[in-house]
């Protein structure tokens, strides 16, 4: 079974919203129609994205760290988002994992909305249904597109590289390498969703370097001075010389 | 969570149908057994009516609540995993056995179905199948809350046992109030149930306050980021004019606000009604009953406000600070 996901590194995140725009450009001019927007250039602008990036701040002056952290639907491998749609709009498909909502059977009741803990779903004020994430599904299998370039719009629009993509399930996948080895981690775990998105952690390169490293303390020459006292014995060499 | 006012009329015109329904059905069951005065068809038939007219006041309510409501159709088809499916299938099935319920009793309609020489048995039979739908449409209306496992304020079955509670104390109310005029003989009994009915939603609710009073969050800003530090704040949520996040999952009033409501609905739902009730069975007035169902009504309407508005939503935590 394929499992497609991102797989987003946190330390390279710088916080560039490129992600953002480039979601909203794709998912707006796609067969769907544009993603609803209000007061675009006004005051209070708002509107539906899949994707957002926060900024959190860790610890306190002056230790503090910037996190910034990239959210968009995670396609959790247990969707709770999916049961509770009376209408079947919301679905997990079978054969890539991808949740995804059905615009056109979607009665906009919002209860998928509610039944999702990560907030990623986005109600469309004006087309009055559901919409989220679709991994690009419209891109990352059109044989138009250079194979290279059949990827999410953010993964490719991403100038750190933050985001990858690919099949968790495939356990020799990028994504699935980058998440054994860089300590891959999800969202929320205690809710039992299981998200397929994992996120990579800040990381730190250090080298731990004891006192006792700087400064032999087991040098021979101290051990066993051999400098101070010589020996009166008689030995070969008095003999030779 | 934002409380939509299509859902709380929805869950309170429904609730008060069901609990009329359930009154009458009562009523009607223990005249049969000769236990009250038995009261002529067309006044079950016209209870009856009433009770599917408030059903059909929160079918309409439910319809502002979708943004595609000519597509509703299709909200029947996932009811093996969607309660919000189930309460959509179990809404019209009430409805339908409430109309029949009235129809049987209107015409009169008997026989002797069971060989117990005893009247009435037809509109047993419908009644007693539409208090079975009528207790699963209940319980679809509760677990469309409490089923949500991580709106920890909802999921619990004090949810779906107070939706119980406050729709037939409701229903009771308004059937005294009926009675009051079509059936004097029969005021007594649907006060006193309702008496005991506002005791126990009393009960319910307060235990459910309780319990919301001392959650245990289960979730928190660490584990929704993954970063394990005591101090964590955000800076930005990515957006500054608002978004779905922003107005779908808050109640947006101060804390002050949802307090007062709380002390409303106590006072609106449970005790002043109890004693517009006691003081209709002391006076014999017919006011106090309709007074007791307004006031109780209006109660209602704060109460589900201020259910909405108390459960908080674990997305919140992603969207705290603007920037
Ligand atoms: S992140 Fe939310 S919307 Fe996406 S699959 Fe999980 S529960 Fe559903
Ligand atoms: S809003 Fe649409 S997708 Fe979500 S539960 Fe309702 S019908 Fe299903």
């Amino acid at each position: 079974m394929t499992q497609l996901a991102l797989v987003i590194d946190l330390n390279v995140c710088v916080g560039c919203h490129a992600c953002v725009t480039s979601c909203k450009q794709w998912n707006t001019s796609g067969q769907a129609g544009p993603l609803f927007d209000d007061h675009p250039y006004d005051k209070d602008p708002t509107g539906t994205f899949f994707n957002r990036v926060q900024t959190y701040e860790i610890g306190e002056f002056p230790n503090t760290e910037t996190l910034h952290f990239p959210k968009s639907c995670l396609h959790c491998e247990e969707p709770p988002c999916v049961p509770v749609c009376p209408t079947g709009a919301s679905y997990k498909r079978k054969e890539d994992g991808i949740v995804l909502v059905d615009y056109d059977k979607c009665i906009g009741c919002k209860y998928c909305s509610w039944a999702c803990p990560y907030g990623a779903r986005e109600f469309d004020e004006k087309q009055k249904v559901m919409k989220k994430c679709t991994l690009c599904v419209d891109r990352i299998y059109d044989q138009s597109i250079p194979e290279d370039r059949r990827k999410p719009a953010c993964v490719i629009s991403c100038p750190t590289s933050a985001r990858l993509f690919g099949d968790v399930h495939d356990p020799e996948s990028e994504v699935s390498i980058a998440i054994r080895e860089g300590g891959g981690y999800q969202l929320m775990p205690e809710w039992g969703s299981k998200p397929a998105n994992h996120y990579l952690p800040r990381r730190k390169t250090k080298m731990r370097i004891h006192e006792d490293e700087l400064v032999r303390a087991d040098n021979p020459l101290k051990k066993e001075d051999i400098r101070k006292e010589k020996s009166t014995d008689v030995t070969l060499d008095d003999w030779l010389m | 969570m934002h409380p939509a006012f299509s859902v709380i009329f929805l869950t309170t015109l429904i609730g008060v149908g069901q609990g009329l329904f359930l009154a009458l059905f009562s009523s009607q069951t223990y005249s049969i057994v000769n236990v009250l005065p038995a009261q002529p068809g067309g006044y079950y038939a016209l209870g009856g009516l009433i009770a599917l007219g408030f059903l059909a006041a929160g079918l309409v309510a439910s319809f502002f609540h979708l943004g595609h409501p000519e597509r509703a159709w299709r909200s029947a088809s996932q009811w093996r995993t969607s309660w919000l499916s189930r309460e959509v299938i179990a809404l019209p099935l009430v409805m339908g056995l409430l109309f029949l319920y009235a129809v049987v009793n209107w015409l009169e309609l008997d026989a002797d179905l069971f060989g117990w020489r005893l009247h009435g048995q037809v509109p047993l039979i419908v009644g007693a199948l539409g208090a079975a739908a009528t207790l699963g449409l209940f319980l679809c209306t509760g677990m469309i809350y409490g089923a949500v496992k991580f709106l920890q304020t909802w999921a619990t079955p004090l949810t779906v046992l107070n939706y119980f509670l406050l729709g037939s104390a409701s229903g009771f109310v308004f059937a005294a109030a009926y009675a009051a005029f079509k059936a004097p003989n029969v005021v007594e009994f649907y006060a006193a149930w309702a008496m005991v009915l506002i005791v126990a939603a009393f009960a319910g609710r307060a235990a459910a306050l309780l319990r919301n009073a001392r959650i245990k969050q289960v979730a928190n800003l660490q584990t929704a980021i993954g970063i394990r530090h005591s101090k964590v704040q955000q800076r930005a949520m990515g957006f500054m004019g608002g978004s779905y996040n922003t107005r779908e999952y808050r109640h947006g009033k101060g804390l002050a606000f949802l307090k007062s409501v709380k002390w409303i609905f106590l006072a609106l739902v449970f005790p002043i009604p109890f004693l517009l009730l006691w003081l209709g069975l002391a006076l014999g007035s017919s006011t106090a009953y309709v007074a007791a169902f307004a006031v109780q009504y209006v109660g209602l309407l704060f109460e589900r406000w201020f259910f909405f508005a108390q459960a908080d939503h674990p997305q919140n935590l992603y969207y705290q600070v603007v920037g």
